[in-house]
């Protein structure tokens, strides 16, 4: 087992910093994993080797010139193919942007780049990050390493099944109605949504502008909290960026202590459809935080029921509107510009050609709801809705300081399962979409295997806006308590299972 | 398709029909960066080098609002005695086509910045009213050049290249209530008002306010009812109308086709048409058989815009004179009548007399050149008095040459004529084309003396005390020199020659 590649990024830049080991050795390591593990994964969709072993050769020299790094400096991180990187491809996992290489860098890639880190490639996702399992992914899907057979979760399910196949330390995701929460928790991995405006925008192709936010993924709960401060606050280029101090994550993710904590149980977060197993490691974790010093009450959002539906017609309008761009005029997939066709004509197929199924069917049902004469019954009414999911968080959060959910009402489904079926596929997301409606803060910690199927169990966190430290002093306290349970953290089984004969 | 009907006679149209006005102005901002970001506005820059990904619409890009477009935004909305909204947001304005970067357009819809103001513009001495629906702020396309065609339009061209420097350029624009009750002056009242808000933009210093580069663009909607109805017909909109000459045209075209196809029976097609400056007609433009439904919703990607109004109170404080006062004032120190400012400000020519009048010539010469000479250049050559191709400066120049007895007015017209052609300043035209008057020396007495022998009997009636006679001479001596003589001088000179002759003999 190479040892490297099961540290977490604390760790590393421990090592790093005491000079045990170098950013090109845990880079090559991460690599020669990537090589190893990807035939079976598929977390990746570009892995930058040549460019990430440069990053790191820089990080090193200029910790032997003694230059003042930052704590991540030299550590590997993924990047959701979301998100622009100078120079390397950016394909939303989609054909029409198959060939697409942006001249820029988004503003969480240049943060990362800043700090030091080593970019190691992008990772697979849902087509333009629409879906639960990463099976919309014109790329080919990912796989669970839990179980090959089932799905990492989506949209950024190739960020996180990167984490557990321990291709990386850390990855970054972005979450629109669960894309970085639903996944960490079926592949038992941290993830994080921030406050919406708490980390910038500005370079991640957008899906629903008014949902979507770039966020850590991470093995640990204080990883996590390292590249939230690396990548949050505000840029002067994201008009939607809130200009405030971001929260010392960090030291709420080193704090460890719930007293006088007060924790609700949201009570619509439950019940049925929602796995035997899942709400039984809910039900422990919960004890747990009681257990650990917090008072836990049940509370109750009588709105959050509606928040699919609502999520259903105010995304897809978004996405309606912010996939129009992809004409093939400007870059992209083009097709049948043969002379023959007008320029109508080559958008028209470049887009039937270069779009899937669920990007075009939300381009449908969103141009639909904006349609003249429909717009005050659905987008306008999706609106309103949303504005009550605001006020059930406000009013909750006069009670209590955080709530709890499940983060997904079932643990992975096997892949294949749900492709047929998107309504079951889009409950994947019944419980962390109330949270980019209302743009509070978010996050998904893995609290065990299901008793069912000894597949990964995640608690969602929810916190008012602007208290994302909230987040990370449960995730932190509950990841303490779990591994003197456990005798270690929850992926330690999979890197058991490989060791085995 | 039948042939389409008759254009009426625009006096018996008048007579059947009242026209119902309604125009839409989109100014282009003189913003040094573009609504939301940071590339410059410049024209006439090389093709896609003002671009970035914001701009461009690059997946994941996204917009920041400039300050400055809002805040002349709101000086325009001052000035058209607008309210300001206290809060207003942006909206996307959806469709595809290949000069929108990112197919929608970021504008405003129910939300705009300005709303509900109005406007005193005067035709032929009547006062109109016209009431300014909103004025909103929004972003310009880029710019397709169609290739190939024999047109420069789409139809027929091989293939078309796209310059997106103009892309996010700031623009403003302007919308009127219906227009009613103008009857007759309609096209007039257009383009006064055209006409009051480019003079008025330009005080503000908000945009070039140049027509013929698009930063001040006019679509003329224009609808007809019987005469006395209430009910508004349907109406057309005329586009790519670049001077304010065109408005006029444009509308009278328009109404006089329109009134052509209800009175043989037809119905008006609601329809975008575009104006020919060539043929002065319209044609219908891209067929859009329905109306397009832009599916407009909130821009998500801006936060709503709030101007503090203190701001805005301290913009309504510092805006400049409206063009009516500023006129009224420079009459007064000009000692124009009434009818002489009128002959200034309609015609488009007051920016030129002041800046005329500070390059040194009197306010009346300079009035009487812009608003006769130039001014009839202007009309045969289809171009606003803005576009003559002679500067202020140098009507001036002219001007000082006269008053310094080296022409006179009628060699200042071949001079103008020389300047207007391109053969250079008023005194190398002076110089080069030998225009100076002879005012002494030998060719001018030669010439008066020659003259006075070829027309002996005039010369003995002047003798004779008939001095108003001396103009026939006066004309031949001017024949002779081709103009180039100060004709007072050679009356006086004939007069002495005539006299000394006389106390001689």
């Amino acid at each position: 087992m190479n040892d490297l590649i099961h540290k977490g990024a604390w760790e590393l830049s421990q090592l790093m910093t005491g000079g045990q080991v170098s950013s090109q050795e845990v880079t090559t390591a991460c690599l020669e994993r990537i090589a190893q593990v990807e035939p079976a994964v598929a977390a990746f969709l570009h892995v930058d080797a040549e460019r990430a072993l440069e990053l790191a050769r820089r990080v090193d020299q200029r910790r032997a010139d003694g230059q003042e790094l930052g704590p991540l400096a030299g550590v590997p991180v993924a990047l959701k193919d979301a998100f622009a990187y100078a120079g390397a491809p950016t394909t939303c996992g989609s054909l029409i942007l198959r060939d697409w290489i942006p001249p820029y860098n988004a503003t969480v890639t240049q943060r990362l780049l800043d700090a030091g880190l080593v970019i190691l490639g992008k990772t697979n996702l849902d087509e333009f990050a629409m879906g639960s399992s990463t099976e919309n992914s014109a790329f080919g899907p990912t796989h669970n390493p839990w179980d090959l057979e089932r799905v990492p979760g989506g949209s950024g399910g190739g960020s996180a099944a990167s984490l557990v196949a321990f291709e990386t330390p850390l990855a970054i995701g972005s979450d629109t109605g669960g894309s970085i929460r639903q996944p960490a928790s079926v592949t038992g991995t941290v993830g994080v949504k921030p406050t919406y405006g708490g980390s910038s925008r500005y370079g991640l192709v957008a899906m629903a502008s008014s949902l979507d936010q770039p966020g850590p993924c991470a093995r640990s709960v204080l990883d996590a909290a390292l590249l939230h401060q690396v990548i949050a606050g505000w840029d002067p280029k994201d008009s939607t960026s809130i200009d405030a101090p971001v929260p010392d994550v960090v030291a709420a993710a080193q704090r460890f202590d719930l007293a006088g904590l007060k924790v609700g149980v949201v009570e619509e977060l439950g019940g049925e459809g929602y796995a035997a197993g899942v709400e039984q490691r809910f039900a422990e974790a919960v004890a747990l935080l009681e257990a650990g010093g917090a008072e836990v009450r049940q509370v109750s959002c009588p709105h959050f029921p509606l928040a699919l539906g609502a999520y259903y017609l105010i995304m897809p309008s978004e996405v309606s509107s912010n996939l129009a761009r992809f004409d093939a005029v400007r870059y992209g997939w083009r097709v049948d510009d043969d002379g023959d066709h007008s320029v109508e004509q080559v958008m028209r197929r470049s887009r039937g050609a270069g779009f899937g199924a669920e990007a075009k069917r939300r381009i449908i049902l969103g141009t639909y709801a904006l349609s003249s004469g429909y717009y005050d019954a659905y987008y306008g009414s999706a609106q309103k809705t949303r504005t009550l999911i605001i006020e059930d968080f406000a009013a909750a959060f006069e009670q209590v300081d955080v709530l709890v959910s499940p983060a997904t009402p079932t643990t992975a489904f096997k892949l294949g399962e749900r492709v047929d079926d998107p309504l079951a596929m889009y409950k994947a997301d019944l419980c962390t979409i109330p949270s980019n409606l209302a743009g509070n803060a978010a996050a998904s910690f893995p609290i065990g295997l299901s008793p069912q199927d000894g597949l990964p169990v995640g608690l969602q966190v929810m916190a008012p806006p602007l208290a994302d430290d909230r987040l990370y002093r449960v995730g932190a306290a509950l990841e303490r308590a779990l591994e003197e349970q456990w005798s270690g953290p929850l992926w330690a089984e999979l890197a058991r299972r490989e060791e085995r004969p | 398709m039948s042939p389409a009907p008759a254009l009426l006679d625009f006096d018996r149209a008048m007579a059947l029909f009242d026209p119902a006005l309604g125009l839409e102005v989109h100014v282009e901002l003189n913003t040094r960066s573009k609504m939301f970001c940071g590339c410059s506005t410049e024209f006439g820059a090389e093709p896609n080098s003002q671009t970035c990904p914001v701009c461009l619409g690059l997946p994941g890009s996204l917009p920041v609002l400039n300050r400055r477009a809002v805040e002349s935004a709101i000086r325009i909305g001052l000035a058209l005695n607008c309210s300001i909204a206290s809060q207003c947001r942006f909206a996307r304005k959806n469709y595809f086509y290949p000069d929108m970067p990112k197919d929608f357009q970021t504008s405003q819809y129910d939300e705009p910045i300005c709303h509900d103001g109005r406007v005193t513009v005067e035709v032929e001495g009547r006062q109109i009213v016209i009431e300014i629906e909103r004025a909103h702020m929004e972003e310009d396309a880029g710019k397709l050049v169609h290739v190939g065609g024999s047109t420069g339009r789409i139809q027929g061209a091989d293939h078309s290249l796209l310059d997106y420097n103009r892309a996010g350029v700031p623009l403003v624009e302007i919308v009127t209530k219906p227009i009613l009750g103008a009857g007759a002056q309609a096209p007039q009242v257009a383009r006064a008002y055209v006409a009051y808000l480019r003079d008025l933009l330009r005080a503000l210093g908000v945009s070039d306010v140049r027509m013929e580069q698009g930063s001040l663009r006019c679509d003329a909607n224009v609808s007809l009812m019987p005469r006395g109805a209430t009910e508004l017909g349907t109406r057309t909109e005329t586009k790519n109308v670049n001077s304010l000459r065109s408005i006029e045209r444009a509308l009278r075209y328009e109404i006089r086709r329109q009134a052509g196809l209800l009175v043989a029976g037809g119905r008006v097609k609601q329809e975008t048409r575009h104006w020919h400056e060539d043929s002065g007609t319209t044609s219908p433009g891209r067929s859009k058989e329905q109306a397009e439904d832009y599916r407009y919703f909130p821009e998500p990607d801006l936060a709503p815009v709030a101007p503090d109004p203190e701001w805005v109170e301290r913009l309504r404080l510092e805006l400049p004179e409206a063009p009516p006062q500023r006129a009224a004032w420079l009459r007064a120190e000009w000692g124009f009548t009434e009818a002489e400012m009128r002959d200034v400000t309609g015609g488009g020519a007051l920016d030129l007399v002041v800046r005329t009048v500070a390059a040194g010539a009197a306010p009346a010469a300079a009035r009487k050149w812009w608003t006769t000479e130039l001014a009839r250049w202007a009309n045969s050559a289809g171009v606003e008095l803005e576009a003559v191709p002679m500067t202020a400066e140098q009507v001036a120049e002219v001007q000082a040459l006269i008053d310094q007895g080296v022409i006179n007015d009628r060699l200042a017209r071949r001079v103008f004529e020389a300047v207007l052609a391109g053969q250079g300043d008023p005194a190398a035209v002076v110089r080069d084309l030998g225009l100076a008057v002879l005012s002494d020396g030998s060719a001018l007495r030669q010439a008066v003396q020659r003259a006075i022998a070829d027309q002996p009997e005039v010369a003995q009636r002047i003798r004779q005390g008939k001095v108003q006679a001396v103009g026939a001479l006066i004309g031949q001596v001017m024949r002779d020199l081709r103009g180039r003589g100060d004709a007072a001088a050679i009356r006086q000179l004939i007069l002495d020659e005539l006299t000394s002759g006389q106390e001689a003999g």
